[in-house]
């Protein structure tokens, strides 16, 4: 199951966020490290020194591509030009899979650089998934897309957020980039369940797997990514990769970034409840 | 805007719908602000932080971001500070020759490069069908103000930790003494990047000027 169609029949184990602090480290150590999850807009650049690095680091680890600034859910077609970069980069990094968010963020060429929730919609749901099905094409690579955590949902939402998830990406025929921590916050942030959440997702279509740390707040919970994984997301990971296997699995850090050792060593945390998976499947 | 927020967003047991909203609210200034310090630094120590915070908020709700990268997001504030120079009164040539800097510090970090002709590739015959142009990420300004000078201390101030708050009150005090000292002085600066490093080159008069001519594709200056 790990390797499907929607992560171009892989088998990626633990990986982490390619960040410019810990640049040095690797270039230098050459850690051994699965593959390494790129932001793909801080390499859609003319040249110089990110494309320089990026060059470097494909020479040994594999690379995959993450964007965040793609906005399936905005009203608006795909840019042109944002698509031809992308494609560039695509075949510059040979990334098996792209991933983006299941999100809106931009409206009429203007841009949020957030990662806004969508109204679940059957409307909007039909709209996403054409404008994934446009992206995938373009770009000639499987698809991932990504829950987002939010803080808002909408009057007019007409079904759930895994039902809006699972709505848009059997319509797109896509997979999935099931972030486990986003789904705690979501779920600590809206009263629901997180593991309904989890339980309901496509297991078949789970391209990859997020994991971070957030912060809580006296009303809310904040998706920082500055912080080692707590236990409840852990849970949800094990629940996760129950359902759909020893899948590729990246720990985002991007705020108050520690030495490339801690991240690391965080990441591989996951290995255990990856080990327990396989014995139970043996048994 | 509260009456906005609860048409469209449900409130919880903790948060009204206002509330909520405010969250994405406050995360994207902070977002939008810090990337803005990021890229300015220069402009930031002229202007001291909370009048620069202001003056990016004004500029960000006239001009906001018009592409995909947040990378692009100072590209229109030259632009907007000539036609709105009451945002820098009293410091406006510096201001902009300061914005001008770090904005060319940003496209030559990361702005696009022709392949370098090597002298392998010329002969008698394409000698006399050359045309010479300059590297496109290659800047070249003409300042007021050496600003280069600031800007470098500006870079180098934002990545220090300093250990004590009051080295760090004196060290603020230095950079207000060193904005208040510095006086016009005419620059040529070419902005390029060797080894995929940026650097800050002050060239003479002449030199700008032939660069700026083989920068803009002038064919007089052909053999």
């Amino acid at each position: 199951m790990p390797a499907n169609r929607f992560n171009n029949f892989t088998n990626y184990g633990i990986g982490i966020g390619l960040r410019a602090p810990h640049y040095d480290h690797i270039l230098t150590r050459k850690p051994v490290v699965d593959w390494f999850e790129i932001i793909s807009e801080n390499f859609m650049i003319g040249g110089g020194r990110p494309l320089r690095i990026l060059d470097q680091i494909l020479e040994q680890y594999r690379v995959v591509q993450h964007g965040v600034s793609m906005y399936f859910g905005s009203a608006n077609r795909p840019d042109r030009e944002h698509l031809r970069r992308l494609k560039s980069l695509v075949k510059r990094t040979g990334t098996p899979w792209v991933s983006d968010h299941l999100c809106w963020g931009s409206v009429d060429g203007t841009y949020t650089h957030d990662l806004l929730p969508m109204p679940y919609t059957f409307e909007a749901a039909k709209i996403t998934a054409q404008k994934l099905r446009y992206v995938r094409d373009f770009l000639e690579v499987p698809i991932a897309v990504e829950n987002v955590s939010s803080y808002a949902e909408y009057h007019v939402s007409e079904m759930t957020e895994w039902e809006f998830l699972n709505e848009v990406v059997e319509r797109a025929d896509c997979g999935i980039l099931l972030d486990v921590n986003n789904i705690y916050v979501s779920s600590q942030n809206h009263n629901f369940n997180p593991l309904t959440y989890i339980n309901s997702v496509p297991a078949d279509r789970v391209a990859q797997i997020h994991i971070a740390g957030h912060s809580k707040f006296e009303k809310f919970i904040l998706d920082t990514h500055d912080h080692p994984v707590l236990d409840p997301v852990w849970k949800l990971y094990d629940r996760a990769i129950q359902r759909a296997g020893h899948t590729a699995t990246l720990l985002e850090w991007d705020d108050r970034i520690p030495s490339f050792q801690e991240v690391h060593d965080e990441a591989l945390r996951a290995d255990r409840f990856l080990a327990d998976t396989q014995l139970k499947v043996a048994v | 805007m509260r009456r906005y927020a609860a048409r469209y967003i449900k409130p919880n047991d903790r948060l009204t719908s206002f509330e909520r909203l405010e969250i994405y609210n406050r995360q994207y200034w902070f977002r939008v602000l810090g990337s803005m310090a990021e890229d300015f630094p220069g402009l930031r120590k002229i202007l001291g932080e909370r009048r620069f915070d202001d003056r990016c908020r004004a500029y960000l709700t006239e001009c906001p971001s018009r592409s995909f990268t947040l990378r692009n997001l100072g590209s229109r504030l030259e632009a907007w500070l000539r036609h709105n120079p009451q945002w820098v009164r009293g410091k406006e040539v510096l201001a902009l020759d300061m914005v001008r800097l770090e904005w060319a510090d940003i496209e030559a970090f990361d702005g696009e490069a022709e392949p370098v002709l090597r002298p392998e590739e010329l002969d008698a015959d394409s000698v006399s069908k050359l045309r010479l142009r300059v590297q496109p990420y290659v800047q070249l300004l003409e300042l007021h103000y050496p600003v280069d000078d600031l800007v470098l201390q500006a870079k180098d101030d934002e990545g220090t930790n300093f250990a004590s708050n009051a080295v760090g009150e004196l060290r603020r005090r230095m950079k207000v003494r060193a904005v208040v000292a510095l006086k016009p002085q005419k620059i040529f600066l070419v902005v390029h990047r060797l080894d995929f490093s940026v650097y800050f080159r002050r060239i003479e008069r002449e030199e700008y000027s032939m660069l700026k001519a083989l920068h803009g594709g002038d064919r007089s200056l052909a053999p």
